[in-house]
């Protein structure tokens, strides 16, 4: 009985809509701003360069001007084995990696989202049935299999990499908003709208929602650099994008030659630095909202 | 406590069928078939033919997973077909390296996620406390191939501390002392580099347990006993906080397998997650199957032990 007045009293209190909150909260991190700013200029900046670069003239084969050093000939970031542009290349990969990433992300969080919602929501039967495809697909060494997949489909491309992708990413979102749904669910308002006859639909997304909001934008933001480092991971071992799309992991990969590992550096050093700002700064920028978002860690 | 166990050992039955029946759908799905290696200008097509119908190519697919999963279970997983001997064996020696490389790696992540943790506990909010978490966080965050290259660059061809590949020098007698430390002197850097990766989730846990301990009863029993604060801490609260640790082990080797691809791959170590990358670019698919069907059952394994520890550790989470 006291823990249900509690509810009650803590409910009255409670400040406006959960992402106005996180956002004012995240206004405070001078540093998660910093990052937050840096990472969204960087990204602009490197979708905007992209469109005005010529890909074909780039990835043309230019055996002469084989492993040109930065700054030779106009070659800013130098050249690779072939003799392409390395900065040029740089821009092009990190275009793809972050598109990619980007389209796995919107998948997999609109999938796990509404699964997660209709589970928890509904519960029995639905729940118990996908909780336990969920911890199958959790136990899979998922790594391995997407690799398996990609080995043996036949017209292999961009989006099959991203639908292969996502097949093996969307548990994490989905087990959490199906907890969160399951608490959720359970509270006076979600009654009072079946009371009033409100549809199932409606009060799933109408209702339980937005009060999901600030878990799931940590959530997402944490997942999208997550599926950065999925995607070069799996082009830097060679079977991400296929090899007339350059990613920042294909560029990485040129550093399993251990000549160009030790002594050229300008092939893959950039790639993988701008791979770790990409992570560093995105990760920053998701933890920060974390903290926003949990009523214990705010900064005040 | 033992219904616990049985319970979710039961549950890992089904998961295990399923990942056996997907393996053995996707290995049907790969192009060619265990005897395409074979194929040479002389193979006459007739014998080949034959030797199809003899390993049963033509029966119907629940018949071929029969003869797969019962052979799987006596342990004949095939022949490779690019090294020529049996899988079992070919993977027995590779694991061995794999075993190797984890055990010095998970040993090497308690070594410095266990110290760090409770430092950045107990200093609470202290420049101590926030140069851990900012190294818990870049941890966390560098994928593991980018900090892999970097160290093999930086330790292995710049400073050349560390050799870049391989498991032993060339040289060494197998046997001698000289061989041994050229052993673990070949699994130190990837060793150290796994580890850095494998830390957060411990520094953190533990980090957060000790806060938490720091207002319980027991605690301010102990001070107020008189108690000195470092007895505290060592006494009390690091061993409160020391146990849940343990069921992190579960899962410290379920992310070192995961991890193997890529370390094994960089650092040139001949384990299985390098195996597995060869048998994908030769199309090995005996060894493909059983490599992933074993990952499988590891990551299974692993989980179930971390319950297990979990469920001794704190009661709360039995079910009875």
């Amino acid at each position: 009985m006291e823990q249900h007045n509690n509810e009650i009293v803590k409910f009255d209190n409670s400040p406006p809509t959960g992402i106005q909150v996180v956002l004012r909260e995240f206004k405070k991190d001078k540093v998660a701003m910093l990052s937050f700013f840096g990472i969204t200029l960087l990204i602009v900046v490197i979708l905007v360069a992209s469109m005005f670069l010529n890909q074909e003239e780039i990835l043309k084969i230019k055996l002469l001007e084989r492993f040109t050093e930065p700054g030779v000939n106009g070659y800013r970031l130098g050249a690779d084995e072939a003799g392409r542009d390395m900065l040029g290349q740089l821009v092009i990969g990190a275009k793809n990696s972050i598109l990619i990433a980007f389209a796995i992300t919107i998948i997999t969080s609109v999938a796990g989202i509404a699964l997660g919602i209709i589970m928890g929501y509904y519960g029995g039967f639905i729940d118990n049935l996908f909780m336990r495809i969920i911890d199958f697909f959790i136990t899979l060494p998922s790594l391995m299999i997407i690799i398996v997949f990609v080995t043996i489909i036949p017209k292999y491309g961009v989006l099959e990499l991203i639908l292969i992708i996502s097949l093996f990413q969307w548990m994490s979102t989905a087990r959490l908003v199906r907890s969160k749904a399951l608490s959720e669910g359970k509270r006076d308002y979600v009654n009072a709208s079946k009371t009033m006859g409100t549809s199932n639909l409606a009060i799933m997304f109408k209702g339980i929602l937005p009060n999901l909001s600030s878990i799931l934008i940590v959530e997402v933001t944490l997942n999208f650099a997550g599926n950065v480092g999925i995607e070069t991971g799996l082009s830097f071992l060679g079977f991400g994008l296929p090899p007339s799309t350059p990613s920042l992991g294909t560029l990485v990969n040129y550093a399993t030659n251990p000549l160009v590992l030790s002594t050229k550096w300008w092939v893959w050093l950039p790639a993988s630095i701008l791979i770790l700002i990409l992570m560093l700064g995105i990760n920053y920028v998701g933890q920060a909202l974390r903290r926003a978002a949990d009523a214990k860690q705010r900064m005040g | 406590m033992w219904k616990t166990i049985v319970r979710r050992v039961l549950v890992m039955i089904p998961q295990l069928f399923v990942l056996s029946l997907l393996i053995f759908i996707l290995a049907k799905l790969m192009p060619g078939d265990p005897f395409t290696g074979l194929i040479t200008p002389e193979t006459d097509p007739a014998r080949l033919e034959e030797l199809r119908i003899q390993a049963g190519f033509y029966d119907p697919w629940y018949v071929q997973y029969y003869h797969w999963i019962t052979n799987a279970f006596q342990g004949d997983f095939g022949r490779s077909y690019t090294y020529k001997i049996a899988v079992s064996t070919l993977i027995g020696e590779r694991g061995l390296n794999t075993f190797w490389l984890s055990l010095l790696s998970a040993i090497f992540v308690y070594l410095i996620a266990i110290p760090l943790g409770v430092l950045a506990g107990r200093y609470q909010d202290s420049l101590l406390d926030k140069s851990i978490t900012l190294y818990s966080f870049i941890s966390y965050a560098i994928p593991t191939f980018v900090l892999s290259l970097i160290f093999v660059f930086i330790f292995g061809y710049k400073l050349m501390w560390f050799p870049t590949s391989g498991t032993v020098d060339v040289g060494a007698d197998p046997g001698t002392m000289a061989y041994y430390w050229s052993k673990i002197y070949h699994l130190l850097l990837p060793a150290i580099t796994y580890a850095i990766l494998g830390t957060t989730a411990i520094i953190q846990y533990l980090r957060s347990e000790i806060i938490d301990a720091k207002t319980q009863d027991y605690v301010k029993t102990a001070r107020s006993k008189g108690v000195p604060m470092r007895k505290i801490y060592t006494r009390h609260i690091f061993r409160n906080s020391l146990l849940p640790i343990a069921a992190f082990l579960g899962f410290t080797i379920t992310g070192l397998l995961g991890g193997s691809i890529f370390i094994e791959t960089i650092f040139g170590f001949p384990g299985m997650g390098q195996l597995f990358i060869h048998s994908i670019m030769s199309r090995d698919y005996s060894v493909i199957t059983s490599l992933v069907m074993l990952y499988g059952f590891l990551t299974l394994l692993g989980s179930l032990l971390s319950d297990i520890i979990m469920s001794i550790v704190d009661p709360r989470i039995r079910i009875d």
